[in-house]
């Protein structure tokens, strides 16, 4: 068995959500694309009640050389961006009416 | 009775009584020899952005270009001048693709010294000049002076490269720019390098997906669901109206309000938005550089309206530019495939985030931007569907639309001035943009 995701002492609890730690905005896409809107409503719904506490201990450390467990924290919030149209707008995983329209991703800011 | 001052004509469409106010034809979005006409007669003739500078940040970046609309590829680069260069992307020994990366047809980016042709070695310094031949004394009277890459004009206006595919510009960059080259200068796009950039196929002619993104009469009505209902529901009643229009023909502009960056009351916005204190106008905190918007471009916000929130500018042909209020741009680009198809780019420029939460503010924008761009992507799809069938072939367009009026408008002027006055039928007489 794999170690759970690192992440800040405070916050380990969120390591259920491992799956959604991911690098890519296009790995992110698809998981939400193949997620039920409860299961992003779980990620939703762990986050968002502290995502004051969450994002002020983000801001202690320097963006430019984020520890490894910050870091995976980072992405599942970026995650949090992508699952919260689904969750307080569309309630279904994709955008309704997008059709066969799809996105690729040319140059994306990482982390 | 307009929220907004028109003017004194009654409205902007007939403040530029060349566009008439009749129904127009959309065949112009779907007639496959029209389209030849206008790769023949515009995106040949015309600069088209193809990049920033920040793409090349070093002597020896480069990029490549695919135009398979001209059948033609380019290759951009920095030479050891630091002048940014465009070729043709074709060795002069047998014609290979001299720059490519596992599939010749895809773009590719990177950094050498010099370029090196896959097939034979022949190399090339950054600057075009052809500076080594495999067994150079098996030729036969090789001139190596003249077997230079072949150049393509290429230009940089506030950062943005530009290429122009006729061997002879009839005007220079700033020429065709027109207005918009000083009154477009000195925002500070060059320290907005946080980029994303996003590209689609999709299933329209290119006029279209521009007709939809320089006119926010769709906005409350297609995107309403992306407001809260309350809010949605008052700004599908109201409508839109622009702040201004200006036509710089070929090119033009609209400024529009939405000062909601921050709202001013949080209940109109998602609660995500109040998490992370940005949404589809972008963070809510302006970056310092943009000095509270008060060194903006001369055209920017011609209304100094208080509630401005975006100004759109086309620059013609296919490349947009929106600066918004909260201190960030984005850019979008069409390229036309095929009659009925193109490739749509955007990019969205933000400060570097000094902070976790600024990035957030950012990834957060780029989140709700896509939703709107993938909404609009699909419904352009089933108006081409529809267009083509000829089963209606003349369309109203209202004073909000001047825009789409405007651009189809100055593209048949384009492609008319080439042609047999009796060439398009369906045509209007009056075609002066």
């Amino acid at each position: 068995m794999s170690a759970p995701l690192a992440l800040p002492e405070e916050f380990e609890d969120l390591a259920q959500f491992e799956d959604w730690a991911l690098e890519t905005w296009r790995e992110r896409y698809e998981k939400r694309l193949a997620s039920t809107v409860d299961e992003m409503q779980a990620l939703y719904d762990a986050i968002t009640p502290r995502i004051e506490e969450i994002l002020s201990y983000c801001d202690r450390h320097d963006l430019a050389d984020l520890p490894d467990d910050v870091r995976n924290l980072m992405y599942l919030l970026f995650s949090l961006c992508e699952a919260s149209l689904p969750v307080e707008v569309w309630r279904q995983p994709r955008v309704p009416d997008s059709g066969a329209a799809d996105l690729t991703m040319v140059a994306e800011p990482r982390l | 009775m307009p929220h907004f001052p028109k003017p004194a004509e009654g409205s902007w469409t007939q403040h530029y009584p060349g566009l008439g106010t009749g129904p127009i034809s959309y065949r112009d979005s779907f007639d496959p020899d029209y389209w030849q006409q206008e790769i023949d007669s515009i995106f040949t003739k015309e600069w088209l952005c193809v990049g920033r500078v920040e793409q090349l940040a070093r002597v020896g970046s480069y990029f490549t270009k695919e135009f398979e609309w001209a059948n033609r590829s380019l290759v951009i680069v920095k030479d050891q001048g630091e002048t940014i260069r465009a070729f043709h992307n074709i060795c002069r020994h047998r014609g290979n693709k001299l720059v490519w990366h596992d599939y010749p047809g895809e773009e590719t980016s990177g950094y050498c010294r010099q370029f090196s042709c896959k097939y034979h070695a022949w190399r090339y310094a950054l600057d075009g000049s052809l500076v080594f031949v495999q067994q150079e004394e098996e030729f036969f009277d090789l001139d190596k002076e003249n077997l230079a890459l072949v150049g393509v004009a290429c230009d940089v206006w506030e950062g943005f490269i530009f290429v122009n595919l006729d061997p002879q510009p009839s005007q220079t960059l700033t020429e065709a720019l027109g207005d918009l080259a000083t009154g477009l200068a000195g925002y500070p796009y060059g320290e907005m390098t946080q980029r994303y950039s996003v590209a689609s196929k999709i299933n329209s002619n290119w006029k279209l997906f521009i007709d939809a993104f320089v006119e926010f009469y769709h906005a409350p009505v297609l995107h309403q669901q992306q407001s809260t209902s309350e809010e949605g529901q008052k700004l599908a009643a109201v409508g839109f109206e622009g702040l201004h229009y200006e036509l710089f023909s070929p090119h033009s502009m609209v400024s529009s309000w939405g000062g909601m960056s921050p709202p001013a009351d949080p209940r109109m916005v998602k609660p995500m938005e109040n998490f992370l204190r940005s949404g589809l106008f972008g963070p809510w905190d302006k970056p310092a550089v943009v000095n509270n918007n008060e060194n903006l471009p001369p055209l920017v916000n011609p209304s100094g309206h208080r509630a401005w929130g975006i100004d759109s500018f086309l620059l013609w042909p296919n490349f947009m530019i929106l600066i918004w209020e909260t201190g960030w741009y984005l850019t979008y680009t069409y390229w036309p495939d095929s009659p009925s198809s193109h490739t749509f780019e955007s990019s969205l420029y933000f400060v570097p985030p000094e902070t976790s939460s600024q990035r957030l503010a950012q990834e957060y924008a780029f989140s709700v931007f896509k939703e709107f761009a993938l909404q609009d992507a699909n419904t352009l799809e089933a108006t081409q569907s529809m267009i083509e069938t000829g089963v209606v072939d003349t369309f109203v367009l209202n004073d909000q639309e001047v825009l789409c009026r405007h651009h189809h408008a100055a593209a048949r002027e384009q492609v008319a001035a080439g042609q047999r006055p009796d060439s398009y039928p369906w045509m209007p007489a009056e075609v002066s943009a």
